[in-house]
């Protein structure tokens, strides 16, 4: 399947500029003549449209088309990088002579290899989710779900929906003998409504997407199930009273609570990061960092998933990566440059926003896998604590360690039973040490419903998460009631 | 090798190529069908380098093209984009365009500017100061900067670089009503991160400076010497027990509390009823001492700007005088929304000063007294519906005026209407590296949790 994504991206990135392998290895050759290690071009093109509902109607929408090449030389621990966004043989000499410029002393050069692709089987199909459905019917889609929305609650003030897709098509080529191509679709659609009850105005959101085409949406009323949803989390909220603060017993729901693993360990595990000594984790692989009952994964190869990719932007298949095997710290995440120097193999995790970017150690669908207790269980053995089920966006400061993530829909827990709405707040802990306060582990594993974007270095790309429900004995909520 | 390493930040295109490009989509629009238009083209060249532990980690050229246009057919319109100037990728755009705006729904708000409020002339700002900086001086100064904040103190183990940027860029804007404008613009950088050590554990600050031009920046050892004294006060932090306390934002943290405050005054989250500023004008938002000036055409300024994405001029105004919130941040359509006139903000604030009080850092710390001064946030946690606040939060305990110790993992919460409300006092110690040039804030109560 690779291989035919391999022909469209031949077809769609060097044909119309007339460009051949020969003139990928000149490139290459060019790049290499320097005392450069390696070195790799990545062709992309990206088509992208959206459309925007309000006030009932669609009557916003766009759409974009971004391609060019970027082409990388490292030497050493030295990267050199230029780009281009138009796809002609001077272009991609210009960018390669201003690239190679990094390695200006001697040293013997890297060797360009044979090319070679490796076959596996697609994650997704090369679809193009643009073309999927008609422009009626998109819009027809948004309606619906607006429909949806107002139809659940008469206190449902403002319905915003929009619905993204995108096709990303990408070569890349490597003095390593990499030769890989992709075709990425990729849809989201976003619901949020404001309710009003009593002069209070509340949000809620929902979403979802994935490596599909937009027909996705409307099979089993998937779209409208994100209607349902935005608005019942709206009303929720407008029953919701303040938030206690202080550490105290946090349960987390399943699915994208598990932004908490990506924050709290994933980030910190990434390769750079680690072969530079700057991370909490640095130096730890093989040590406890987690209570026995936590395993976590890094997987790139879910079918249809937002995070899923069937080769990383360094052309390396991805696969499945244990970071943490019941609470042992097992591995970080690479790419080909952090993996050299590192002296270890990539892990197919070298990802980048696009060609006038460099790709750096990310991450794909990060979960912690599924334990033996009921999650009504779960929430039964807490006396008092915080029941928190949806959450915003999260960050970390690898370095210290400190992590934080949002809540938006949450609960109290109070002797066994989940009670009042409580307002959202943000959760703050220490990523080496809140896996060790992991009591509780449920059998519900789940993966998110597939909205979530990673932001490194000002870069963004998507990704999952998942979790089944967990019992952290002390996590800091940041709440208001003391 | 010498040849290509000399190069610069990619030279901007002549700016009547450009006008041309914006013409030429126009013209397209129109033979197209579309009843008006708006385009966009622009041009950016940088040139990015970071050092690491003394050794040249990436030396990055940078050369982005963009060309977007807005058509109307009638009230529906459609928006596309491309980074191809060619004439086939014009009329492939515009017919993206015009596609879209066959299919979205009228839209009696949707359309251009009024043409009355076109900016005529355009001020000059002095927006461009290129640099000639070549690869290797660019290293250098990075090499600088590290080493300033590597020799400042043992405890500086380790580093995640420095780094210098310059960047060039040009858009030119055009509407069919015939208004035509675009200049260029520079803004330079210098920026280190580094790490401190010691028996407990390890922190990470950075520090950086901004501006049009290069004389402007700090020195390179300036700015690694303060952000290794930055890593270094934190090392040793500890969390606090969960407590009621003043709380003095940092300034380059207090501008970020000013941003809620201006995107909870947009058009947007107006006319969506989604701001808990909601039909607050001509009341009080914050106590009487407190002004907010929008200046779009201060000299060399980050956000300075002659006219907005929409060619509207732009002109200077109180958002807030004496604590009294005096006008919203509109462009035209939200303000034809709101029934009222666009303030010249498509595309933002253009400078928001926010008028320093008399004491300086010291000052206010002292007249905190005991509390919280807090020096770095982590994570969103700003809701502009309701008002709710709650963040990550790391800096120091204060007693009596004076510093006691670091503390991290804890959180600040509260409402922004309360907080705005119950500021006590804006410091002299303005920090000009953004488009909101703000002083430290001092807000009387927040929620701390911690232990």
């Amino acid at each position: 399947m690779t291989t035919d994504s391999l022909t469209l991206a031949r077809q769609r990135l060097l044909v119309p500029a007339g460009l051949g392998e020969d003139d990928l290895e000149r490139t290459l050759s060019c790049l290499l003549g320097h005392a450069i290690d390696g070195g790799d071009l990545y062709f992309q093109l990206r088509r992208a449209e959206s459309w925007a509902l309000e006030d009932g109607q669609v009557k916003q929408a766009s759409h974009a088309i971004q391609h060019g090449v970027g082409v990388r030389a490292v030497s050493g621990e030295k990267t050199g990088f230029a780009y281009s966004d138009e796809i002609v043989p001077a272009a991609l000499l210009d960018a390669a002579t201003a690239a190679r410029a990094i390695a200006r002393h001697g040293g013997a050069g890297g060797r360009l290899q044979a090319w070679r692709s490796s076959g596996r089987t697609a994650l997704y199909r090369p679809l193009d989710p643009l073309e999927s459905l008609s422009a009626e019917a998109k819009i027809r889609l948004l309606e619906q779900v607006d429909a949806e929305a107002r139809r659940q609650d008469p206190r449902v003030t403002q319905v915003m929906v929009s619905l993204a897709g995108t096709q990303d098509t990408i070569l890349v080529a490597g003095s390593d003998g990499t030769l890989a191509g992709d075709v990425r679709p990729l849809v989201r659609l976003s619901v949020t409504v404001i309710a009003e009850q009593g002069g209070r105005r509340e949000q809620g959101s929902s979403g979802g997407g994935g490596r599909v085409a937009y027909g996705w949406f409307l099979d089993g009323e998937r779209a409208l199930h994100h209607a349902r949803e935005a608005v019942r989390l709206a009303l929720v909220n407008l029953e919701a009273v303040p938030a206690p603060a202080g550490t105290m017993i946090v349960v987390l729901g399943p699915g994208w609570p598990g932004i908490l693993l990506h924050e709290a360990v994933g980030h910190g595990l990434e390769g750079d990061f680690n072969r530079k000594g700057t991370s909490a984790f640095s130096g730890r692989i093989g040590e406890r960092v987690a209570s026995p009952l936590c395993t976590v994964v890094d997987d790139g190869t879910l079918a249809g998933r937002r995070g899923s990719l069937n080769i990383d932007d360094e052309g390396t298949p991805t696969r499945c990566t244990t970071l943490i095997e019941r609470g042992v710290l097992k591995g970080y995440l690479q790419d080909k440059l952090n993996a050299r120097l590192m002296k270890t193999a990539s892990t197919g995790n070298g990802r980048r926003e696009s060609y006038a970017h460099l790709p750096l150690p990310r991450m794909t669908n990060t979960y912690l896998l599924a334990g033996a207790h009921d999650p009504a269980e779960i929430i039964a053995s807490v006396e008092r604590g915080l029941y928190a089920v949806n959450f915003g966006g999260g960050q970390v400061d690898i370095t210290s360690g400190k992590f934080v993530f949002s809540a938006s829909e949450a609960y109290l827990i109070e002797n066994g039973r989940v009670t009042r709405p409580v307002k959202g707040a943000t959760l703050i802990g220490d990523g080496p040490d809140v896996l060790t306060q992991v009591s509780m582990v449920g059998n519900d594993l789940k993966l998110d419903a597939g909205v979530g974007t990673c932001g490194k270095d000002g870069q963004s790309v998507p990704v999952g998460v998942g979790q089944p429900t967990l019992k952290v004995d002390a996590l800091t909520v940041g709440g208001t009631q003391a | 090798m010498p040849e290509a390493l000399a190069r610069t930040v990619a030279p901007l295109p002549a700016r009547e190529q450009l006008e041309t490009l914006v013409a030429d989509i126009l013209a397209e629009a129109r033979t197209q069908g579309a009843t008006a238009a708006e385009a966009a083209v622009s041009f950016g060249g940088a040139l990015a380098v970071t050092v690491r532990l003394g050794e040249v980690e990436t030396l990055e050229h940078h050369r982005q093209r963009g060309l977007g246009v807005t058509v109307y057919l009638g009230q529906s319109r459609g928006s596309a984009s491309t980074a191809d100037w060619r004439p086939e990728a014009i009329r492939d755009t515009v017919q993206s365009a015009c596609a879209i705006a066959r299919h979205t729904a009228a839209d009696p708000y949707a359309g251009l500017a009024d043409p009355k409020r076109l900016a005529r002339e355009a001020p000059e700002l002095d927006l461009y100061h290129p640099w000639a900086l070549s690869a290797e001086d660019a290293i250098a100064l990075a090499r600088d900067c590290e080493g300033a904040a590597l020799a400042h103190d043992a405890r500086i183990r380790n580093s995640e670089g420095a780094g210098v940027t310059t960047h060039a860029g040009l858009v030119i804007y055009g509407n069919s009503d015939g208004f035509y404008g675009g200049y260029p613009t520079t803004r330079h950088s210098l920026s280190c991160s580094v790490i401190a050590q010691d028996e407990s554990g390890m922190q990470r600050d950075h520090w950086y400076t901004l501006a049009r031009d290069r004389e402007s920046l700090e020195t390179p050892s300036a700015v690694g010497q303060r952000a290794a004294r930055r890593a270094l006060r934190q090392l040793g932090g500890r969390q606090l027990a969960t407590r009621q306390t003043p709380v003095l934002f940092a300034p380059e943290l207090a501008r970020g509390l000013i941003g809620h405050f201006t995107a909870a005054i947009r058009g947007g989250a107006l006319y969506r009823k989604a701001s808990f500023l909601l039909g607050r004008l001509g009341t009080a938002v914050f106590p009487a001492f407190v002004t907010l000036r929008e200046q779009p055409h201060l000299p060399k300024g980050l956000a300075s700007a002659p006219f907005d994405n929409e060619g509207v001029a732009t002109v200077d105004r109180d958002l807030v005088s004496d604590g009294v919130l005096q006008g919203y941040v509109l462009d035209s359509y939200s303000a034809r929304r709101l029934g009222m006139e666009t303030t010249g903000n498509a595309g933002g604030i253009h400078n928001l000063i926010v008028e320093p009080g008399p004491l300086d850092h010291e000052a206010l710390l002292r007249l905190m007294g005991t509390g919280l001064w807090v020096t770095r946030l982590l994570g969103q946690g700003a809701n502009l519906i309701t008002g709710d606040y709650s963040r990550g939060a790391a800096g120091f305990w204060v007693e009596n005026g004076e510093i006691a110790y670091p503390v991290q993992q804890i959180t600040i919460a509260g409402n922004l209407g309360d907080i705005f409300q119950h500021m006590v006092a804006i410091g002299n110690d303005v920090d000009a590296r953004s488009g909101i040039r703000c002083g430290s804030l001092l807000v009387e109560r927040m929620t701390v949790a911690g232990e």
